[in-house]
C-alpha cells in the first residue's frame, strides 16, 4: 500500500480524531517526584516470565541495585528505585487485578539517593553485549506494551533489518511523556538510536512525530547527530498514528504480513522514551529506577509530567498531585488504550506511560444508552486495519467466535478501540473483540 | 483523601467517545429536513400541511403503539421514525386523499420497519417501502397532482384530500402534470431555474433542489451523511442521461433536466444515504449511487412510469448487503500472509 499524505503529512488510511487534550501538561517541563513512604516493586512488569528476586527480606539496597534477575530469555532484571530497606517480598495488586510476586521497599529517609552505577556497557561493544546489557538493564517498551525490548532486537538468522523507526508520536489521548522526554533529552534519545543502529544494523533510522509537537520535531533536527543517516517525519494528527503497524504503513508503506513480524518488513520500530533510556543507562551500566509519566486528567489539580519512581503506590501518587473528591475512574494509561486501575493499592511500573483520573461528570458520556448497530459504516471507515467491526460487533453478540476469527480476520485486531470511540450506537465493539478474541485463543488451546 | 470511600469504576478501554449519538443524528437528519418540508407547506398550503401531518402523525403513531405492544420502551425517541414520516410525506402528492397517506404511514412502519426488527434492521427504507404500496393500490390518486402556489391554497383544500376511506377520489379540473410527466407523454421541457426553486408540481417535497441541496450539504458538513452516495448519483445520472441526450436530444431529455426533476434530489440525499439501507464501505456507496442512477434513467427513459427513483432505491436497498460483501477491503497484512509462511 502506498504512503497516505493529506496536506503534505503522511499517514496511514481511516482511525479517528479524539480530542487531544494535551495542552495542559505540554508545556510542563519534566518534575523529579518524591519517594514513598514504601515503594512496592512488582517483579512482573513486562510481558513475559516474572523476573526472580536475588535480594532478601531484611536486606539494605542501594538504589540502582539490581534486586531481580532475569528468568530466560523472555525476562528482564529488575533494580532498586530508592536506597532502603526490602521489607518483604510478596504478593501484590497488579493493574490486571491479579496478585503478582513483589518487593516492598522502604527508602531510607534522608539518604542522598545516589545511583549506584554497574559495568559500562560502551558502543564499542559487539551486539550480542549490548542486547545482554539491554536486557540487564531492565529495559521493556515503555510506550505501554512493556514488550522486553532485547527480544525484539535479537535479529535472527537470515533476516534484517533497514529502517530502524523510532516512535515519538505519543498519539494517545491527554499523554506528554514522550513529548517532553524528545524536548528535554535529546541528547540521549540520539545516543540510544546510535546503540540500536549499531545492534539492528539498520542503515537509517527515521524519528516520527506527530504534527501537534512541531517544537520537538525541531529539537530533534536541530540536535540530530550529522553522521547519522536519517530524518525527523512529521506525521498528521491521528490516532492510532502510534501503533508500529500504522508507522509502517504511514512512513514507508509496508504491511507486517498478518500474525508476522515488523522484522518480515525489515523494519523495527522503538519508543522514543525506551531509547532514551538506552542511551542513558548503558553508558552508566545502570538499570531503569524510574520514567517519566503523565499525571493528567479532569480529576488531578496539580498535573504534570512527573519522574516517578518504579513501583510508587497509585495512591501516593494521586495523593501527592491532589485529587478532585468526586473522582471515579482512574487508568494507568491515556483513555483511548489504558487500563482502568482496580485499586489504588496497585503500584507503577516501567508501562506506565500516564495516569489519567477523571470525575463522574466527564464520565457521564459514556453512560449513553445502547441502540442497534444502524449501519453507518463510521466504525468501517475508523478502523485502521480495515476489518468490518461492525459485522464482527453482530457476530459477538451471538458468540460465533470461530467465524469471526476464520473469515474475518478477528485475530489481527490490535484492541485500539477506535471502532468504540466512533460507534454512534454506543456498542461495545473492541471489549467485545477483546472477549472474543480470548475465547478463541482458549478453544485453540483446548483443541491442542 | 481522594475518592471519599467510593468505589472505583473498572472497564475496558476506550474511556472516552466521539459524542455521536444515534438520537443527535436522526435529529439533525429531522433539522436537515425541516426547510424543504416549511417550503412544501408554502407552495401546497394547507393540503401540503395536513399530508405532512397526517403521514408523520400515522408513522409515529404506528411505531409507539407497536412497541406497547411488544411490551419494549417506546423508540420514537430516537427520531429515526420522525425522519421516516417526513420523508413519507414528502414523497406523497399533496392532494392525496388523507386516509391513504395515514394507510400508507401505518404501512411504513408496520411493515417497512417493524416486521424486521425496527431500527438497524429494515432492509429497505420505509417510507419507500409505504410510498410502494400506496402506488400499487392506487395508481391514479398516487399519480394525481396539483399545481403549486395555488391562489387559495392556505384556506381551501382539493376536493380529493378529505374523500372518505374506500370511495373513489374526486379531483378538481386544476391537477396538473409534472416536468417528467410532460416530457415523457408530450416531450415537453420545463425551464431548469422552475426545478431547481420548486415553481413547478410534483410531491409535497420534491419540487425545491435548492433546499434539498442545502439540507444534505449540512449533515455532510456534520459527517452524518455519507457524500458518496449522493456524489455517485449525480455523477451517474449525469454521465448517463448525457450520454443518452447527446444520442437524441428530441428523444432523451437533458442531463440537467434529468438531475433536477422529480425525486431524485430528494431521494439522492435523504432516501438513498439512509445508513440503515446503505453499504458500510466506500467502494460500496459508489456502486450503489451508480446503480440507484442507473436504474432511475433506465426507468424514465424506457419503462412505463414518469418517474423511477423510489424503485431505483429500493433495488439498492436489496443489493446493499452484497455490495458490502463485494467491496470489504482487503485486511492489514493480509496481502503479505502467504509470501511469509
Amino acid at each position: 500500500m502506498r504512503p497516505m499524505r493529506l496536506l503534505g503529512l503522511k499517514t496511514f488510511r481511516h482511525g479517528v480524531h479524539p480530542p487531544e487534550s494535551k495542552d495542559e501538561t505540554s508545556g510542563l517541563a519534566i518534575r523529579q517526584f518524591p519517594f514513598a513512604p514504601l515503594l512496592i516493586v512488582p517483579l512482573v512488569q513486562h510481558m513475559g516470565a516474572p523476573s526472580i528476586p536475588v535480594v532478601e527480606e531484611g536486606q539494605e539496597v542501594q538504589r540502582g541495585q539490581r534486586i531481580a534477575r532475569p528468568d530466560g530469555f523472555m525476562s528482564v532484571s529488575m533494580h532498586a528505585p530508592a536506597s532502603g530497606l526490602v521489607r518483604r517480598i510478596a504478593l501484590a495488586p497488579s493493574i490486571s487485578g491479579r496478585m503478582v510476586p513483589a518487593v516492598y521497599l522502604e527508602p531510607f529517609p534522608g539518604s542522598t539517593q545516589e545511583i549506584e552505577d554497574g559495568t559500562p556497557c560502551p558502543l564499542e561493544a559487539t551486539p550480542d553485549e549490548i542486547i545482554a546489557a539491554i536486557q540487564d538493564a531492565g529495559v521493556v517498551g515503555l510506550g505501554g506494551a512493556a514488550f522486553p525490548t532485547h527480544v525484539k532486537l535479537k535479529i535472527p538468522e537470515g533476516k534484517f533489518v533497514d529502517t530502524l523507526i523510532i516512535n515519538g508520536v505519543e498519539c494517545e489521548p491527554f499523554l506528554t511523556t514522550d513529548h517532553r522526554v524528545m524536548l528535554e533529552e535529546s541528547r540521549d534519545i540520539f545516543l540510544g538510536i546510535r546503540y540500536l543502529l549499531k545492534v539492528t544494523g539498520a542503515e537509517k533510522v527515521i524519528i516520527a512525530v506527530e504534527a501537534n509537537k512541531p517544537d520537538a520535531a525541531e529539537q530533534l533536527r536541530e540536535t540530530f547527530p550529522s553522521d547519522v543517516d536519517g530524518s525527523v517525519e512529521v506525521l498528521q494528527v491521528k490516532y492510532p498514528q502510534g501503533a508500529e503497524k500504522m508507522l509502517f504503513s504511514a512512513l514507508l508503506g509496508r504491511e507486517v504480513p498478518s500474525r508476522g513480524l515488523p522484522l518480515d518488513i525489515h523494519a523495527l520500530c522503538c519508543n522514543v522514551a525506551t531509547t532514551a533510556q538506552i542511551g542513558q543507562l548503558l553508558p552508566r551500566g545502570r538499570g531503569i529506577q524510574e520514567r517519566v509519566i503523565t499525571v493528567t486528567g479532569p480529576a488531578v489539580k496539580r498535573k504534570g509530567n512527573y519522574r516517578i519512581p518504579i513501583g510508587t503506590p497509585l495512591r501516593f501518587l494521586l495523593e501527592h498531585v491532589g485529587v478532585a473528591d468526586d473522582v471515579n475512574r482512574v487508568f494507568l494509561g491515556g483513555p483511548m488504550m489504558g487500563a482502568a486501575a482496580p485499586s489504588l493499592e496497585i503500584s507503577i511500573t516501567k508501562g506506565t506511560s500516564g495516569v489519567t483520573a477523571f470525575t463522574d461528570t466527564a464520565a457521564e458520556r459514556t453512560h449513553s444508552p445502547v441502540y442497534p448497530c444502524i449501519r453507518c459504516g463510521y466504525c468501517v471507515d475508523a478502523c485502521p486495519i480495515f476489518l468490518d467491526p461492525a459485522l464482527l460487533g453482530k457476530l459477538a453478540a451471538t458468540e460465533q467466535f470461530s467465524t469471526m476469527a476464520d473469515e474475518h480476520n478477528l485475530m489481527d485486531c490490535f484492541e485500539c478501540g477506535s471502532c468504540s470511540f466512533v460507534c454512534p450506537s454506543h456498542i461495545p465493539l473492541v471489549q467485545r473483540f477483546r472477549a472474543s478474541k480470548a475465547a478463541v485463543r482458549k478453544s485453540k488451546a483446548g483443541a491442542a | 483523601m481522594a475518592n471519599g470511600g467510593k468505589t472505583l469504576e473498572i472497564r475496558t478501554s476506550p474511556h472516552i467517545l466521539s459524542g455521536y449519538s444515534v438520537d443527535t443524528i436522526m435529529f439533525n437528519v429531522v433539522l436537515a429536513l425541516l426547510p424543504v418540508t416549511g417550503f412544501a407547506v408554502f407552495a401546497f398550503g394547507l393540503a401540503g400541511l395536513l399530508t405532512l401531518s397526517v403521514a408523520l402523525a400515522s408513522c409515529v403513531l404506528t411505531e409507539h403503539l407497536i412497541c406497547r405492544a411488544a411490551g419494549k420502551p417506546s423508540t420514537i425517541g430516537d427520531w429515526s421514525v420522525t425522519i421516516t414520516g417526513l420523508l413519507y410525506g414528502l414523497t406523497l402528492p399533496p392532494s392525496l386523499p388523507l386516509w391513504m397517506v395515514a394507510a400508507g404511514g401505518v404501512i411504513c412502519v408496520a411493515l417497512g420497519k417493524a416486521l424486521f426488527g425496527g431500527l438497524g434492521y429494515n432492509t429497505f427504507n420505509p417510507a419507500l417501502v409505504g410510498r410502494a404500496v400506496l402506488q400499487a393500490a392506487f395508481p391514479v390518486a398516487m399519480t394525481s397532482w396539483i399545481p403549486g402556489f395555488g391562489v387559495g391554497r392556505f384556506s381551501s383544500l382539493p376536493l380529493s384530500t378529505l374523500t372518505l376511506p374506500f370511495t373513489a377520489p374526486e379531483y378538481d379540473a386544476i391537477t396538473s402534470a409534472t416536468p417528467l410527466a410532460l416530457w415523457k407523454f408530450s416531450r415537453e421541457a420545463t425551464a431548469t431555474s422552475d426545478l431547481a426553486m420548486g415553481f413547478i408540481s410534483g410531491s409535497a417535497g420534491e419540487t425545491s433542489s435548492v433546499l434539498i441541496l442545502l439540507g444534505g450539504l449540512y449533515l455532510i458538513a456534520r459527517n452524518m451523511m455519507n457524500w458518496r452516495i449522493p456524489a455517485s448519483i449525480f455523477a451517474a445520472v449525469l454521465v448517463f442521461s448525457g450520454a443518452l441526450h447527446l444520442v437524441d436530444p428530441t428523444r432523451y431529455a437533458s442531463p440537467v433536466f434529468m438531475l433536477f426533476s422529480g425525486g431524485l434530489m430528494l431521494g439522492a440525499m435523504f432516501m438513498a444515504t439512509d445508513m440503515v439501507g446503505s453499504p458500510m464501505t466506500s467502494r460500496g456507496c459508489y456502486l450503489y449511487g451508480a446503480l440507484i442512477a442507473v436504474v432511475t434513467i433506465v426507468i424514465r427513459t424506457w419503462g412505463g412510469l414518469p418517474e423511477g427513483v423510489m424503485y431505483a432505491i429500493l433495488l439498492g436497498n436489496a443489493v446493499t448487503p452484497h455490495l458490502d460483501r463485494w467491496t470489504r477491503p482487503t485486511v492489514y497484512g493480509a496481502k503479505g500472509k502467504e509470501a511469509a509462511t
